[in-house]
């Protein structure tokens, strides 16, 4: 029999019918993933099995252990939460309290659920921390959620989802926040407590990379439904649908042309350190060195990919290149044989039209007052007057059909466009200037994988067709191993090792581009590890 | 939406509440969306109606309630006293003073044949008193004065619409000063952050602390009270609470990408507040405006009601209350007083929350 059983869910809110029809089961001890993009409701199914959604009406059954969870009481089904069924949550962040301890947090959910006494819940609270592998578990206990790591506050809502032995573990998304290297050892966790105490895990994940070794068995859902089912194995080898297809093919493939060695050198900047000043107490201060000593060379044409992990100081990089970090910078930098370093703001304002940002987050980017046209026109407004409104809006309309969108939608609002288009018109309104150079920070990985793919060719197009160097910011091997000539690695403030893409990628020389590659993968998650090895990565 | 491209139907976001509706390309602004949202609340527009009629009303309070004819024709001529004073002679008086239109000597010679006046609807301006009054002061409703007389003799529907029309208008001049210091100091410091901030923010607590009421106790007692000193000594203190809200919105706004793509686009200082964070963090203000109105008004209302507010000779609403207070007999002062502003507040605050909900872009327009 299986451990949950769900017939024809169907979940509204309001007008809108998130869920369709949607129907799995997922047997004792079993891993089942569902996999899809933003928006397909994979969230929304998930949360109707412990019936967390707010306002949403349902239809369908859900059997849990043969017992319909829709149909239950609220009371009931407090009793299910947390104790037969938990969950963990992609950002631990915000999902842990600020205000208790973590070992009290946990402890919580014992007193709860199995009615101990505080002293006795104490007790299993710092054991279950052990387990997760939080080193000084008993000290860990007594910390804030603040004062731990992103990997270590997992860990614990780890702990704490499994304190009371649940039957079934829903993961969302439980590494998207993570660190490639963090993400692998929460995998390894989560395998590991998996077998042991052999739960059930319902797995949600846009990450098909991590679903593959990871899962047992993979449904995918697009718009609402569930539109296949089958084995990881199965689905890998021969997916039936074409939506499944497009997903499985929207890998980031090599799209660059090489790059000519005589080209002259765009950027260059030596030593470069930035620091920030952080006040401790009235007086004092403490510096902290973001980035440290970095040499960059950026030739014409080319595209240079700066690969590190969250706090490696590679966006404050970018940003000091172009002067727009708000950290003390040091070092020479010169762009297009001119130092910028050494020019003031005002000085450096015309040149800004030659080297142009795209960021991470398209909903960030885009003011959301302004129209399109307003949006893609105003550097041109402001660098060159004399072209007057005609021109302007001509050369907006040529910007915008250059990055596949329509004229038309010029009159347009940011908010009525979905992510991938507005990073097209991010790249619009960089582009309409004609820069020599562009600073992509994490460009893709706000996107879904095939709207990411799209994004990556239409940038590798308009580089042959502008020749225009990138400084390529991203944390995603993946996208890095597709878009750049050469790559920087970067950890904590320092470059770690550089070349060309094939060199560094292909055969790493540093043990931390090693481990980086390796984690990518997730090669290292299947069961042939040898035991050594994990140790190295914990 | 599903009109423009396939393009752009393909992928339009599901959360584009309001872009649905939209039948061309050319798609409803923010603001436009505001208004939609803003229609759709009954109660907060209806009142919106109801409180622009009745500030239109009291604008023209000359012509509605008024001591002096519109227009006259005596002896074949057209006269119009409501905007040339005319001597008693021109009537056939005995005195070269402005004539007084109650005088029945004067009502006497416009009944004469040939002779026409036309009248304001309520024949009493707010300051008008009637010598030649029936009742005793203050005098109960009655055909004469609808909401009958002060202790004074003044009557108390004209004082009542033109004391209305002062308080919308002051609160409307408060307001829009509070407005207009609260954007600057909070931009200032929420944009600028940091060291500037950090001493503005000292300041502010400085400035604060300062007893207001006593400070106006004591100008009061050296300039001559009016509205003018009133509006001055209550924008240097009313500004601060929205200071605070517009420099939080700042500060939050100043981080996000735009600014920084804005910035990377080579924008002065100027132009990045102006065009980007400046109409990003209007919400706090569009959403206190009324209640900021309706502040503002009682703030006056209660300095008349001590005698700390306007000259007596203003019409103002405290004041009224004041002489509610000291002649209790007289019911319907204070009665009338009371319900004008309650209903006055009570149509801002519909206002202000309908344009709160308006404001709050989850709601669907």
């Amino acid at each position: 029999m299986s451990l949950l059983e769900v017939q024809n869910l169907r979940v509204d809110f309001g007008q809108s019918t998130v869920v369709d029809d949607v129907s799995f089961s997922i047997a004792p001890g079993e891993k089942f993933a569902l996999v899809g993009e933003s928006g397909s409701g994979k969230t929304v199914t998930a949360l109707s099995v412990l019936r967390l959604n707010q306002y949403a009406r349902y239809g369908g059954r859900i059997l849990f252990e043969g017992s319909d969870l829709l149909q239950k009481p609220e009371p009931a089904m407090r009793s299910v939460r947390g104790k037969d069924v938990a969950m963990i949550f992609q950002e631990p962040m915000t999902a842990l309290n600020p205000l208790f301890t973590i070992g009290n947090q946990i402890a919580e959910v014992l007193m709860l659920h199995e009615g101990v006494s505080a002293k006795e819940a104490a007790q299993r609270a710092v054991a279950l921390l052990d387990k997760t592998g939080i080193p000084e578990p008993a000290r860990r206990a007594l910390a804030f959620p603040h004062q731990l790591s992103g990997g270590q506050r997992q860990r614990a809502m780890i702990a704490m989802a499994l304190a009371c032995r649940p039957k079934l573990l829903i993961a969302d998304e439980p590494t998207t926040a993570l660190d490639v290297t963090i993400q692998v050892q929460i995998l390894e966790l989560l395998n590991q407590l998996q077998r042991e105490e052999n739960m059930a895990v319902l797995m949600i994940t846009h990450d098909l990379n991590l679903v593959r070794h990871f899962a047992d068995r993979v449904g995918v859902m697009e718009k609402g439904k569930l539109i296949e089912t089958a084995s990881t194995r199965d689905l890998f080898a021969q997916p039936r649908e074409p939506y499944t297809r497009k997903l499985l093919g929207s890998r980031p493939q090599r799209v660059v042309d090489t790059v000519d060695q005589g080209a002259p050198a765009l950027l260059t900047a030596e030593r470069v350190r930035c620091t920030f000043s952080i006040p401790r107490g009235w007086f004092k201060k403490t510096e902290f060195v973001a980035v440290d000593a970095v040499d960059v060379q950026l030739k014409a044409h080319e595209t240079l990919g700066i690969v590190g992990e969250s706090g490696s100081g590679k966006s404050t990089l970018g940003m000091a290149l172009l002067r727009l970090s708000a950290a003390q910078v040091q070092g020479k930098i010169a762009f297009l044989g001119k130092p910028i370093s050494e020019m003031s703001s005002t000085a450096l304002r015309p040149m800004r039209a030659r080297m142009q940002v795209v960021f991470q987050d398209p909903f960030a980017s885009l003011s959301p007052r302004r129209t399109i046209e307003q949006i893609v026109g105003e550097g041109l407004a402001l660098h060159q007057p004399q072209l007057g409104r005609e021109k302007i809006r001509e050369a907006v309309a040529n910007a915008l059909a250059e990055v596949g969108l329509v004229p038309q939608m010029m009159s347009r609002y940011p908010h009525e466009f979905s992510g991938g288009q507005r990073q097209r018109i991010a790249i619009a309104r960089t582009l309409v200037l004609k820069p020599e150079l562009i600073l992509l920070d994490e460009p893709t990985s706000a996107l879904d994988v095939s709207v990411q793919q799209q994004v990556l060719l239409l940038l590798a197009e308009l580089q042959r067709k502008y020749g225009m160097a990138y400084l390529f910011i991203s944390h995603d091997l993946a996208v890095i191993r597709a878009m750049a000539h050469r790559v920087m690695v970067m950890k904590d403030g320092k470059v770690v090792e550089s070349g060309t893409t094939e060199e560094v990628l292909s055969r790493p020389k540093q043990p931390y581009t090693q481990r980086l590659l390796a984690a990518a993968t997730y090669s290292t998650l299947s069961s042939a590890v040898p035991e050594s090895e994990k140790v190295g990565l914990t | 939406m599903n009109t423009v491209t396939p393009a752009s139907a393909a992928t339009a976001p599901a959360a584009a509440p309001g872009a649905a509706a939209a039948p061309s390309a050319v798609s409803i602004s923010p603001g436009r969306r505001v208004w939609l949202r803003f229609k759709q609340d009954r109660r907060g527009y209806w009142s919106l109606i109801i409180f622009s009629v009745l500030f239109a009303i009291s604008l023209v309070a000359e012509i509605v309630s008024n001591d002096k004819p519109l227009a006259v024709g005596y002896n074949g001529k057209i006269l119009f006293p409501i905007v040339q004073t005319y001597s008693e002679k021109v009537f056939g008086g005995d005195f070269d003073s402005p004539a007084d239109y109650l005088d029945p000597f004067i009502q006497e010679q416009f009944a004469r044949d040939g002779n026409w006046a036309i009248y304001p609807l309520n024949r009493y301006r707010y300051d008008t008193l009637n010598y030649f009054a029936k009742s005793p002061n203050p005098a109960p409703p009655s055909a004469d004065n609808w909401l009958g007389t002060d202790d004074r003799g003044r009557d108390v529907f004209a004082r009542l619409l033109y004391g209305f029309r002062v308080s919308v208008l002051f609160g409307l001049a408060l307001t829009i000063t509070g407005v207009i210091l609260g954007l600057i100091t909070g931009a200032i410091q929420g944009y600028f952050a940091g060291r500037v901030d950090l001493f503005f923010q000292r300041f502010m607590e400085i400035w604060g602390s300062m007893p207001e009421l006593y400070l106006l106790i004591i100008f009061a007692s050296i300039f001559e009270p009016g509205i003018g000193l009133l509006l001055i000594l209550l924008s240097l203190f009313g500004w601060m609470g929205l200071s605070d809200y517009v420099r939080a919105d700042f500060l939050r706004n100043r981080n996000l990408e735009y600014v920084q793509a804005a910035r990377a686009l080579g924008l002065s200082n100027g132009q990045i507040i102006w065009r980007h964070v400046l109409p990003n963090s209007m919400t706090p203000v569009v959403t206190f405006l009324p209640f900021r109105m309706s502040a503002a008004i009682l703030a006056l209302t209660s300095l008349d009601f001590l005698g700390l507010g306007v000259p007596p000779s203003t019409p103002s609403l405290g004041e009224l209350l004041a002489q509610g207070k000291n002649n209790l007999d007289a019911w319907w002062i204070a009665t009338s007083t009371f319900v004008v502003l309650t209903m006055m507040l009570l149509l801002l605050t519909n206002i202000g929350d309908a344009l709160r909900n308006a404001l709050d872009v989850r709601r669907q327009a």
